[in-house]
Formats: C-alpha cells, sequence, structure tokens
C-alpha cells in the first residue's frame, strides 16, 4: 500500500472515533433519554389540566398513591371511572423510573429515600439539585406559573425529553 | 345554487349541535322532575347567576365556575396548572355537552371542587341552558 493511502486510513478511523466519543457513543445516548411512551387514555386523562407527566418521572410506589387519591389531586377533583383509573395506573406502574433502564430515570429513582413516597416530582433530590440555579420568582413568572409546569422551559417534556438542548426559559 | 347547498350544509350542523346539548337537557330534565316534583324548566338567568355565584371553599379561599373559565363564558379559561380550558359557550365551541360521559365528569368534579357537593340536575340543566342562550 502507498504511504499516503495508509495515512488516509489513519487520519479517518481517528477522526471517526474521536466523533463517536464526542457524542457519548450510541448506547449510552439512547439510554439517557425516557423512552417514548403511549396510551390513550393516559394521553387524555392525564392532560386534561396539566401537561402530560412522563411515567419514568416518579417510582410505581408514587403512582400507586397517587391513583389512589385522585378526589384529592393537588387540592383538585380529578377523579376517573374505575375502568379508566385501573388502566392508567397499570401503564403508570409499568413505566415508572424504578421499572426504567434510562439515566434520568435511574437518578431520580436513585434520590428518592426508600421510605419516602413523593407525589411532586419537583420534591425530588434530584430535581431541586438540575433547579438550583433558577430562582423561585422565575418559576412564578405568569409564563410558568411552577415548578409542576415543566413544558413552558422544556420544549419536549411531555415526550420525556429534559434535554440541555430543549430547554428555553421564557419571560 | 352553491350558497344554497351550503346554507343547508351549515343549518343541519347547527341542528347536530344545538341537538346534542339539547338532548341531553331533556335527559337532565327527567332527572330534575324525579327529584323535584314542582319542577318548571330550566333558565338561562338562573344558569349564569349560578356560573358567576362566589362562596367561600372550605380551604380559604373565593370560588366560582368563572375563577377557572373567566367570567366571560365566550373566552378560554385557565386551569390551576396554567393549561388552557376551551371556552364554554356553546355558540363559540359547539364540542361542549356534545358527549354525556364527558359532561358527567366534568360536573362531577368540578361540583364537588366550587361547591363541595355534587351538583343538582336543576343546577345542571340551568347551566347548560345559561351556555345555549350566549350569542
Amino acid at each position: 500500500m502507498k504511504k499516503w493511502l495508509q495515512f488516509l486510513v489513519l487520519i479517518t478511523s481517528i477522526s471517526a472515533t474521536s466523533a463517536l466519543l464526542a457524542s457519548g457513543g450510541f448506547s449510552d445516548n439512547s439510554k439517557q433519554a425516557m423512552p417514548a411512551v403511549a396510551n390513550a387514555k393516559w394521553k387524555t386523562e392525564c392532560s386534561g389540566c396539566h401537561m402530560l407527566y412522563h411515567p419514568g418521572l416518579l417510582p410505581e410506589r408514587s403512582w400507586n398513591k397517587m391513583m389512589a387519591g385522585l378526589d384529592k389531586h393537588f387540592g383538585e377533583n380529578a377523579s376517573l371511572d374505575d375502568a379508566s383509573r385501573d388502566e392508567i395506573a397499570r401503564f403508570l406502574a409499568l413505566n415508572s423510573a424504578d421499572k426504567q433502564d434510562n439515566r434520568r430515570s435511574n437518578r431520580i429513582n436513585q434520590s428518592i429515600a426508600a421510605g419516602a413516597t413523593p407525589l411532586r416530582i419537583s420534591e425530588t433530590r434530584y430535581f431541586t439539585s438540575k433547579h438550583d440555579e433558577i430562582a423561585a420568582s422565575t418559576f412564578k413568572r405568569k409564563s410558568i406559573g411552577s415548578a409542576a409546569n415543566c413544558v413552558a422551559c422544556h420544549q419536549a417534556a411531555e415526550k420525556g425529553d429534559f434535554s440541555e438542548s430543549q430547554i428555553r426559559i421564557p419571560r | 345554487m352553491r350558497n344554497a347547498y351550503l346554507l343547508l350544509a351549515l343549518f343541519f350542523s347547527q341542528q347536530a349541535v344545538a341537538e346534542s346539548a339539547s338532548s341531553l337537557l331533556k335527559k337532565y330534565e327527567l332527572l330534575a322532575k324525579q327529584e323535584n316534583a314542582a319542577f318548571v324548566g330550566f333558565a338561562a338567568d338562573k344558569g349564569e347567576r349560578f356560573f358567576h355565584a362566589e362562596r367561600l371553599h372550605s380551604d380559604g379561599k373565593k370560588v366560582s365556575c368563572a375563577t377557572c373559565h373567566t367570567a366571560d363564558p365566550r373566552k378560554p379559561g385557565k386551569t390551576r396548572a396554567n393549561k388552557v380550558i376551551e371556552a364554554m359557550a356553546i355558540s363559540v365551541n359547539p364540542q361542549r355537552f356534545s358527549d354525556e360521559a364527558k359532561v358527567e365528569k366534568w360536573f362531577g368534579r368540578n361540583c364537588k371542587d366550587v361547591l363541595e357537593r355534587a351538583c343538582t340536575a336543576q343546577e345542571k340543566g340551568d347551566f347548560i341552558a345559561y351556555l345555549l342562550s350566549i350569542k
């Protein structure tokens, strides 16, 4: 083989490897994001009053507690017929943070004490550490409302995508 | 001729809309008669007062239907979690009161949230009569 060709092959492989490393590798990337999930009942019923929360944001015990107390859902009556409630509860449990293998769900789950059953994602240690640079007054902006309104800043939150590139904090 | 067809189509679509809200009213009328033998009918003005009536909730806050739906049912409202609620007036939002299960679900929730009790058939009927009357 000619010397220049050997050199070209070497350069190409080095740049390809570094590109792969820079992107964090393919398999790592897919494990970072919460997977796409779908259930028609969950989608309609759980987005009637608030944004649609991905099941991978809380552990199973939190979802179970939430679905058992829908008549007092953060101060509102969000009662469902039994069949809808049971179907949604099963779906949430199946895709909950402790049943997922992605980095974000794992870290949310690990940040919750074993004896704790939080109902608010914003009360988990993972959430508070990730948002420690956001002032309380920012959350209270009219365009945001509260820390519960993820989608105000995380454009793709309803798909379970909370990556940095999808953040835009409104005025 | 084309306009005539258009008018005809419009007429029938409006009929269909009026039909679903008014057929629901008929159902509530039957229930209201069971609740109260002296039932005389539904009244839009009573529904209007009901919609705006503020009461003190046991949590200490003043609430009414208008708290979330705004004082003008032709305008969209907002939930406490910052989500838009489509307008309630049937002239603006023909989808309203076209799905009985949905209507009962929301009366079931919101009556308890605002009044801390279930609504009577009389109240539901007056409420729909009011929202039908808004042009």
